[in-house]
């Protein structure tokens, strides 16, 4: 296992930490609040054979799916940070 | 004791067995009542069973959890799995007004009703990112535990006791009000007696064993409201379309749904909504965006009540419960997706029902009227012709009484309660009423769930942060669980005097929960983590400055929006279609229930887009002019972002 207490070790699974949390956050306001400030222009497109307005689809259900598939994405992605470090729980 | 604990390793092992039973027993319960009804038990019975049953199984849950371990009390012993603490969390969070209102909200606000799915969701992105995992690491029992660790004692943890309190009191008092509701509608009890019965069922539920009693039990709530909620509109579904998707399918309800409002509005039975006119009651088109609130109001509550989820102590400490760090982040995944399966089905409820009243109501003639709109007419929750829809002969005869009314029902005419939309989607689609009855047991569980987490949350607040670490440090295990016991029954029996005087508030207020929590904890819960430097006096500071905005900003706007024109510069709110000022400002204004001055024409529901700001900005300028927190406070907190090692803050 790589010197784990290293403060070297420490502050790069720090840094990693924070740009996964960044992205995060940016994914976040993409489908939170960016896209649905395009409802009018989306709801111009029907979604086929379903029927939606693309815009209403987005706020019912699209960016639901979204957080819900950024979570467990997120969840292998620290695990992932974690284990690298040395800093995963066994 | 070893025989304690390898039983309970045995029930941990088990428990997808466990539950797998169980939710066979409830579906052969709900076989087994239709055959009761159909062999001519009447409706009443079959709602007391429906009721009086799923408690029984909840409180009998809560009996068998109980214990006499403090850590088992306080945090289920952290030994929740993450895929059953996301399943808790999902019946924690979705409360009486995710259940019967939000279906209704959809309804009448048509796209804007989605700020609240998309706010009641997307919150768990930051849970999981920012905020829970490092909490679980750190070990705490409660959320002002970890606040007065963080900065510098006991006034941190008493500002974060208030923050708790303040948010969480008006919201378990809704939930008591719910169940009360509920209880009274289908089984006909009196009000203020239903929301005593309600009491039981939740004390009996969390009293013997805290924690990890509401954990066995919201699982078990879980279930019975995710069935409750799917099953009459999967019914429906298959009725119209062929298809047993709702979530799929009501795109084309939608499309039909815009298509008659085209014709409702041609034929005379609607007035359109433009930005000339937009009368009370005129046609807001489902899927027009911005109709109800402004685009500021609309983002406003999408962000709010992200944020606020982020901040309630009653959902974090469900995180506090888990095996581990990587399971707490998991366990956030599963409590969306839980959560999820109900949020993408309410607007399939919306549309279903919209097309249903837009198509068998608007435009029927008044003598001709459908029979179950009656019930809820009598119940007060519908009115035709400003009048509640008690019977045939009634409404047309007030029809009537209006100069040059056509004769047939117009949209103007038609006043619809929102509760009404998921309560009596059965009788819509002429389900058997055992349906019905399953409604109600699910609507039952939300509230029951939610109340159960945050009197649950409270208590603690009370009796771990106030009375064992600031009252009695010394006091032992068992003096500290009756006191826990003893707090827990009396908020709750405050909670359910409150909800059974009827306070007019009391929907309003738990929205204000959400900015309350985010303008009070948020700012110093992601300082606290993420910001080394973060001292004690910025923390405080920021604190007081970002809950004390937002609250005043609240009790202004509602009670004194007078004093808010005269000396704080507030102005008018307008009409997010017409811009016309809903109050003139030169003349006296009474306080009302609907908000009519403000800020930025700042909706006060979303106060916290003003205090959370602040809050942050105030920990930052005074953190930087206070001396950095010591070497030591800054080594904890490297140890609370490393998942690896024991908790942080070893409790008793």
């Amino acid at each position: 296992m790589a010197p784990t207490d290293s403060k070297a070790n420490e502050e790069a699974h720090w840094a990693a930490t924070t740009r996964l949390m960044w992205t995060m956050l940016g994914i976040w306001v993409f489908f939170g609040y960016i896209i649905h400030m395009f409802v009018n222009q989306l709801n111009a497109i029907k979604i086929p054979i379903l029927g939606f307005p693309l815009g209403f689809y987005m706020g019912a259900q699209g960016s639901l799916i979204a957080f819900v598939v950024m979570l467990f994405v997120f969840a292998r992605k620290q695990d992932k940070i974690d284990r690298d470090h040395g800093y995963a729980e066994d | 004791m070893a025989t304690q604990s390898s039983g309970d390793s045995d029930f941990i092992n088990n428990l997808g067995k466990v539950y797998g039973y169980y939710a066979g027993g409830f579906l052969a319960f709900v076989v087994l009542l239709g055959l009761l009804e159909m062999v001519g038990v009447p409706n009443k019975v079959l709602g007391y069973l429906f009721v009086f049953f799923t408690i029984a199984v909840y409180a009998i849950i809560g009996v068998l959890s109980r214990t006499a371990q403090v850590s088992e009390y306080y945090v289920a012993g952290r030994r929740v799995p993450a895929f059953y603490n996301g399943m808790a969390t999902g019946a924690d969070w979705m409360s009486a007004a995710s259940f019967v209102g939000m279906a209704g909200t959809l309804f009448l606000l048509g796209y804007d009703g989605l700020a609240w799915v998309l706010g009641w969701t997307g919150g768990y992105v930051l849970v999981s990112v920012l905020v829970g995992p490092y909490l679980r690491k750190f070990g705490a029992y409660t959320v002002p535990d970890f606040l007065a660790f963080r900065f510098g004692g006991n006034f941190a943890r008493f500002l974060g006791v208030i923050v708790l309190v303040a948010c969480s009191f008006t919201y378990v008092t809704a939930q008591i009000f719910g169940t009360g509701i509920i209880a009274s509608r289908f089984l006909g009890m009196q009000f203020e007696v239903a929301v005593f019965v309600g009491l039981l069922g939740i004390l009996l539920c969390s009293m013997l064993g805290g924690m990890r009693a509401v954990t066995w039990t919201q699982i078990a709530q879980y279930i019975v409201l995710i069935v409750a909620y799917l099953v009459p509109i999967i019914i429906l579904s298959t009725q119209h379309y062929g298809i047993p998707i709702p979530q799929l399918t009501y795109g084309n309800a939608i499309a039909e749904i815009a298509a008659r409002e085209q014709q409702m509005v041609k034929d005379g039975l609607a007035v359109l909504c433009t930005a000339q006119a937009c009368p009370a009651g005129s046609l807001k088109p489902h899927i027009q965006p911005f109709m109800n609130y402004s685009t500021l109001n609309f983002f406003g509550i999408i962000f709010c009540m992200m944020v606020g989820t982020a901040s309630l102590p009653h959902i974090l400490m469900r995180y506090f419960t888990t095996p581990s760090v990587r399971e707490a982040r998991q366990s956030v995944a599963w409590s969306l997706f839980f959560i999820f399966l109900l949020y993408f089905s309410a607007p399939a409820y919306a549309a279903f029902s919209k097309l249903e009243v837009y198509t068998n109501i608007i435009g029927r003639d008044v003598a001709n009227l459908r029979p179950w709109l009656f019930e809820w007419g009598n119940l007060g929750l519908i009115q035709i012709c400003g009048k509640n829809a008690t019977t045939l002969a009634d409404i047309a005869a007030a029809c009537k009484a209006i100069a040059g009314h056509p004769g047939v029902v117009r949209l103007q005419d038609f006043v619809i309660n929102t509760d009404v939309i998921v309560l009596s989607t059965p009788e819509i689609a002429g389900l058997p009423y055992v349906i019905s009855g399953l409604v109600a047991a699910g609507g039952l569980a939300a509230a029951l769930s939610t109340a159960d987490g945050l009197l649950l949350a409270i208590a603690n607040a009370l009796s771990h942060d106030i009375y064992y670490k600031m009252v009695d440090p010394n006091a032992s295990t068992v003096r500290r669980l009756t006191v826990a016991r003893a707090l827990l029954l009396v908020v709750a029996v405050a909670a359910a005097a409150t909800a059974s005087t009827r306070p007019s508030d009391i929907l309003a207020m738990v929205g204000w929960a959400f900015s309350l929590a985010m303008a009070g904890n948020f700012p110093a819960l992601v300082m606290g983590i993420w910001w080394k430097r973060a001292t004690t006096t910025g923390a405080i500071a920021g604190i007081i400055a970002g809950f004390g905005l937002c609250l005043f900003y609240l009790i202004t706007t509602r009670y004194f929006p007078q004093a808010g024109v005269d000396y704080f510069g507030m102005t008018a709110m307008t009409n997010p279609v017409t811009g016309a000022p809903l109050v003139d400002i030169a003349k006296p204004i009474a306080a009302t229930a609907a908000q009519r001055v403000g800020w930025f024409g700042l909706n006060n529901i979303n106060c916290g887009l003003l205090g959370m700001p602040l809050g942050f900005l105030v920990i930052y300028v005074v953190s930087l002019m206070t001396a950095a927190p010591s070497k030591e406070m800054q080594a904890y907190v490297d140890e609370i972002r490393k998942p690896r090692g024991g908790t942080v803050l070893q409790e008793k």
